[in-house]
């Protein structure tokens, strides 16, 4: 795909935006991530398949409404709202049982219901692939550093510092994201002041999917949009956020930063092995420090 | 208890002989489907001794599997070497691969372990992945020959078999071995351990060791009973799949894991000549026994009819 680039400072440029708006998705993602194992201290197995189901509830809304500039809007609001309540049924109904338990035991949950909601999202949308059009003031693409760079990449790159910013006004600001935030400190001392913890969890893990859904919603027009998406947005949202430390929101954004240019500058450098480059990133990052970049909240 | 060893003994050799005539009247896919079971036992044995016997949350178990079963494919297939040695060689590499992957994993507690495993082991993945010229990328290696001596469906399902008995057999003798006790020990209550002068990391070093060298016995028998290699044996979602078997079967005992295997390796085959949503199914039944079944089948079963031997204290559940 990218051969017949030379390391030119164009070239450098270009792939330093990809790489950057790249970060921005799998920031929205691994926060919603390291959000749920901060409060919950519960690795989201589930969450890639919620980011796919994001993805593919863009594109029922999408066509339902008729494509378009405002299907596309519309798709960007609805589909995290779908997701939200998916997981929001999926916490009430079942996985608020499993507090007390074994702390595997929750692990084992959200891996099933990966299995489930993997196969149902085969049974509604099947095993085509999909696509949705970004409107027409964010397609084609514009000059930059002598490059092209897709004019949608820009506004991913708008995108992540604003939900970044968004999160963190919110865990930080307002009453319930404060106590969320207790929570994944001491959660029996929130219970004993009287606050329901239950409720608290499952505000988190609702928010944190959303950002999941928000996530598959934003890079739908980037991707064809098939099964199989998740399996490797999950891998890479669990070592951003072991990276950046547990829990910790900036981590999440540096670990996304480190991921997502590392990514792009392997297709520069070596296309064959792209893929081993973040991967070895990650190694190197947690063996100089096993327990991540930021402070983890836990 | 002396009883009931006899009995378990007893009964274990009757399987054995038992497992020993089947080839005979079972059709050759149902030998096939057995083999696989076995296989597939003997990895999730191998994970049972540092997941329930140990208490390490490894993450990414089939990456060593997965390094053996290539180890042998490429010996075999690029190296030309002697089947012999090419076997000899997958559980080494295996261990070896635990040992640097463990060296950094059990400074770790916890979550990040499994973490560091999981990064680490999809490093091994992305190689497989793309190291075309070696590994053949996405589409790995087949038609893998084997000696004349377990190349046919019967003979590969003895081979496996025996493997797996003696691999199960030294299995038991470790855990019933004073290592194997300390290990169960440092999983119940590390803190203690290390202020009697158990040197806990050490120890579950070693058993990672152990572990993985099993593991990559289960990646020869593989490519024995499959005779191909491909890149989704080291990939992540099989980890979870054998961790679940683990847990399924019953994680605090012996054998439990063997029994999740088999229900795992049977429901794919069997759910899946019905419905192409197997995962569905296999969803619900886990979330069924996350709710009725918390200690797995075997638990269950050995908590209504067998000993209390196997009664534990909730190990890692902080």
């Amino acid at each position: 795909m990218e051969q017949g680039h030379t390391l030119t400072l164009a070239a450098f440029g270009s792939h330093l935006l990809v790489g950057l708006s790249r970060a921005m998705i799998l920031f929205i993602v691994s926060s919603g991530l390291s959000f749920v194992l901060g409060v919950l201290r519960v690795p989201n197995v589930a969450h890639g398949s919620l980011y796919m189901i994001g993805a593919f509830a863009a594109y029922a809304v999408f066509t339902a409404v008729g494509g378009g500039s405002t299907g596309f809007w519309l798709a960007l609001i609805a589909a995290p709202l779908v997701v939200a309540a998916v997981s929001f049924g999926a916490e009430r109904s079942l996985f608020c049982r499993l507090y007390e338990r074994e702390h595997l035991m929750l692990l084992l949950f959200t891996f099933a219901l990966m299995l489930i909601l993997d196969d149902l999202v085969k049974i509604i949308w099947g095993a085509e692939y999909r696509s949705i059009m970004a409107p027409d003031y964010l397609k084609g693409s514009i000059i930059v550093f002598g490059s092209s760079f897709p004019r949608y990449n820009l506004f991913l790159l708008a995108a992540g510092p604003v939900v970044a910013v968004a999160l963190w006004l919110f865990t930080n600001k307002t009453k319930i994201g404060k106590i969320a935030r207790a929570a994944a400190v001491d959660r029996e001392m929130v219970g004993a002041v009287g606050i329901n913890v239950s409720w608290v969890f499952a505000f988190a893990f609702v928010l944190g999917c959303f950002l999941a859904g928000l996530g598959g919603a934003l890079v739908a027009p980037t991707v064809s949009i098939t099964l199989g998406m998740d399996h490797d947005i999950i891998i890479e949202a669990f070592l951003i956020v072991t990276i950046g430390g547990l829990g910790n929101i900036w981590g999440a954004m540096v670990g996304s930063l480190i991921f997502g240019i590392t990514q792009s500058f392997g297709v520069l450098l070596w296309p064959q092995f792209a893929i081993v480059f973040p991967y070895a990133a990650v190694v190197i990052v947690l063996l100089m420090r096993p327990t991540g970049l930021l402070k983890s909240v836990w | 208890m002396g009883r009931w060893n006899r009995k378990t003994l007893l009964l274990c050799t009757a399987l054995f002989v038992v497992l020993l005539l089947l080839p005979a009247i079972l059709p050759r896919f149902y030998t096939y489907i057995l083999a696989s079971i076995f296989v597939t036992s003997l990895l999730a044995m191998s994970l049972n001794l540092v997941v329930g016997h140990g208490g390490l949350y490894q993450f990414h178990h089939c990456a060593f599997y997965g390094v053996s079963a290539y180890t042998v494919a490429l010996l075999i297939t690029k190296a030309h070497v002697p089947y012999w040695i090419a076997f000899g060689a997958g559980p080494l590499a295996a261990a070896l691969v635990g040992f640097l992957i463990g060296w950094f994993c059990v400074r770790l507690s916890k979550l990040y372990f499994g973490m560091l495993q999981i990064s680490l082991g999809s490093l091994i993945w992305a190689l497989a992945f793309r190291w075309y010229s070696l590994t053949g990328g996405d589409d790995g290696i087949h038609g893998i020959s084997m000696p004349d001596l377990i190349s046919s469906t019967k003979n590969s399902y003895y081979f496996v078999l025996i493997v797996l008995t003696i691999s199960l057999i030294l299995m038991y003798i470790i855990l019933k071995s004073p290592f194997g006790t300390t290990l169960q020990a440092t999983r119940d209550n590390p803190e203690r351990c290390e202020a009697v002068g158990i040197n806990v990391r050490r120890h579950q070093l070693a058993a990672l060791i152990i572990s993985t060298f099993f593991a990559g016995v289960a990646g020869i028998l593989y490519v024995v009973v499959e005779q191909s290699v491909f890149p989704d044996l080291l990939f992540w979602v099989f980890s979870l799949e054998i961790f679940i078997m683990c847990l399924l079967g019953g994680w605090f005992t012996f054998a439990g894991p063997i029994i999740g295997a088999a229900i795992m390796v049977s429901l794919r085959t069997f759910v899946g000549v019905y419905t192409e949503y197997w995962t569905l199914v296999l969803g619900v039944l886990l979330i069924l026994l996350i709710f009725f079944l918390p200690e797995g089948v075997m638990g269950f079963v050995l908590d209504k009819f067998g000993t209390s031997a196997t009664h534990r204290e909730t190990g890692g559940s902080h």
